[in-house]
């Protein structure tokens, strides 16, 4: 059994969801990747600000 | 010379009165009454909550940085306010009385030429039976994460869990939302995901049952009705992506919960069903509901005219439509603008302080007619544009007069909002899902079905948004410090 799907089983709660998988999970602390994500993330999180002000 | 006084010194009130000093000078006087000492970045504190950051970290003393802008500091308790004077004078005051040592209860009348209440709210821990001690503080079952003294109490008591679980003795955790009417469910979030990454972190996860319960009707609701966001092609609700985390997490959920009793080691709760439930724990964190302040105010007779300046809850009325009826009827167009109180046009309300028209979640009652549905929240970043917002506004009326000013307007309704949640501290293995939502309160008529905008309107969990997590508390401390630039800096 895939370690990140053993959580359907415990509960139907969990069962009804959706659980990210291994890949999924490793690219959210992949440094190279996150770096890329963090310059995207200001650059819509400014484009709000601005127009919010 | 006219004076600006703003009774509160947190994100809004702050906000307001460093940006009045800026833009008026010398030339008028901007007063800042706060019961407290020190400034608080507070969604840092749950990082203290879990022992990741010192109370140091998230304080700093406001004196020296007033006397910096020239900003006249009281550290004392607003409690009454006085719109049309008092017989013999028609200036208007408010009534402080001094939290300063040495000085503790001393009253004093201050006037002011326009007021400004960005108090903040209070937090109502007596609202719930044992969650408070019964006297307006926090009771000793549960623990809070809303100012830095409860994080720093809540991690000793969370530590002491810890060392239980270390030493193989199975512990329950609670976290979410101590009475049906609850805001900030966002800052139990991060709470709740702060101790289950931390008992990963010490190995002892496998030791701790975590649950949540919260008056939300589903998970992602945040007291905004939730959100849609665009992802892999699809416009998705934050429903699935909250309750994927909580499930990813290994992170039971009660949801549509009133808490209406705490004792110690146990909730009893009722669902929108109607049903009661009991809840056993060994650590809660439990976030009290708000209420305004409890100001009275009272007019040149001496007659209490409460009700005319402040909704039931306490919190003061705005432009808002408080009239707007049922849930079918509400409009964002209902949601305030200029924050200006409607009788008195030199008081204004900015942050937390104001009466929202309504919720924006869609409200629920149980069949016992028991309101459980999360209230309005307002975030840091709208909280500090309305302050902007405001202090914009009476500086134009102090400089050009009422006739030749237009109020400067910051609707919830067309302003979006930026919020990262933590979801667990580390430089390189912590995450953080960063959100921004546009606009915060829902528009169906300008975004038929969603309510806001999706192509501005997203989240997404991970590293990066940790990083930007760390930045923000850094640079909003910087900012309030009224550092080099700081004006640079977007609220």
């Amino acid at each position: 059994m895939k370690k990140e799907e053993e959580n359907f089983a415990k509960s139907e709660q969990f069962n009804l969801t959706m659980i990210p998988g291994a890949y999924a999970r490793k690219m959210r602390t992949c440094k190279i990747w996150q770096f890329f994500r963090f310059l995207v993330l200001n650059i819509k999180m400014l484009i709000v600000v601005s127009k919010s002000h | 010379m006219a004076r600006l006084v703003v009774m509160g010194g947190g994100v809004s009130g702050h906000t307001a009165a460093t940006f009045a000093k800026k833009w008026l000078g010398d030339s008028h006087e901007v007063v800042v009454v706060t019961p407290n000492s020190q400034w608080n970045w507070i969604p840092s504190n749950i990082w203290v909550g879990v022992g990741q950051m010192q109370k140091k970290d998230v304080l700093f003393p406001l004196a020296p940085i007033y006397k910096k802008a020239g900003i006249i500091y009281k550290q004392a308790l607003a409690t009454e306010i006085h719109p049309n004077g008092k017989e013999g004078s028609d200036k208007p005051y408010i009534v402080i009385q001094s939290t300063k040592e040495g000085e503790a209860g001393k009253t004093e009348e201050l006037t002011y030429d326009y007021l400004i209440n960005a108090t903040g709210p209070k937090l109502n821990f007596d609202a719930t039976p044992g969650l408070g001690n019964g006297k307006g503080k926090m009771g000793t079952h549960t623990v809070s994460v809303c100012t830095a003294e409860h994080a720093v109490h809540a991690n000793l008591e969370l530590q002491q869990v810890f060392e239980k679980a270390k030493k193989g003795q199975r512990q329950k955790i609670l976290v979410g939302t101590g009475h049906g009417m609850c805001t900030c469910q966002g800052a139990a979030f991060e709470y709740i995901f702060n101790i289950e990454h931390e008992a990963r972190k010490a190995g002892i996860r496998d030791m701790l049952d975590i649950k949540w319960i919260s008056n939300e009707s589903f998970l992602g609701d945040f007291g905004m009705g939730g959100l849609h966001m665009k992802v892999g092609g699809y416009t998705v609700s934050s429903k699935l992506f909250a309750e994927s985390l909580y499930a990813e997490r290994n992170v039971e959920w009660i949801v549509g919960a009133h808490t209406s009793k705490v004792e110690e080691g146990k909730i009893e709760y009722e669902l929108l069903d109607g049903t009661k439930h009991e809840e056993t724990f060994d650590f809660a964190m439990l976030i009290p509901p708000f209420s305004g302040v409890g100001f009275k105010a009272y007019d040149k007779d001496g007659s209490d005219i409460t009700d005319v300046l402040f909704a039931p809850n306490g919190f003061m009325k705005v432009d808002a439509k408080y009239d707007a009826g049922a849930y079918e009827n509400w409009k964002a167009s209902d949601w305030p603008k200029t924050y200006q109180n409607p009788t008195f046009d030199n008081i204004f309300a900015a942050g937390i302080a104001f009466a929202p028209p309504h919720l924006i979640s869609k409200p629920m009652n149980s069949p016992n007619g028991t309101p459980i549905n999360p209230t309005p929240p307002r975030t840091g970043m709208p909280a500090g544009i309305i302050g902007k917002a405001v202090a914009r506004s009476v500086c134009d009326l102090i400089k050009n007069g009422k006739e030749n000013t237009h109020l400067h307007e910051a609707s919830m309704a067309q302003m979006g909002a930026a919020c990262v949640a933590s979801a667990g501290k580390g430089l390189l293995d912590g995450t953080a899902a960063a959100m921004t939502v546009y606009p915060v309160v829902p528009d169906f008529e300008k975004y038929p079905g969603t309510g806001r905008d999706t192509d501005y309107t997203f989240g997404e969990i991970g590293l990066a948004g940790h990083w930007i997590k760390h930045i923000l508390h850094h640079m909003f401390i910087y900012k309030a410090k009224l550092k080099p630039g700081w004006t640079l800096i977007p609220e």
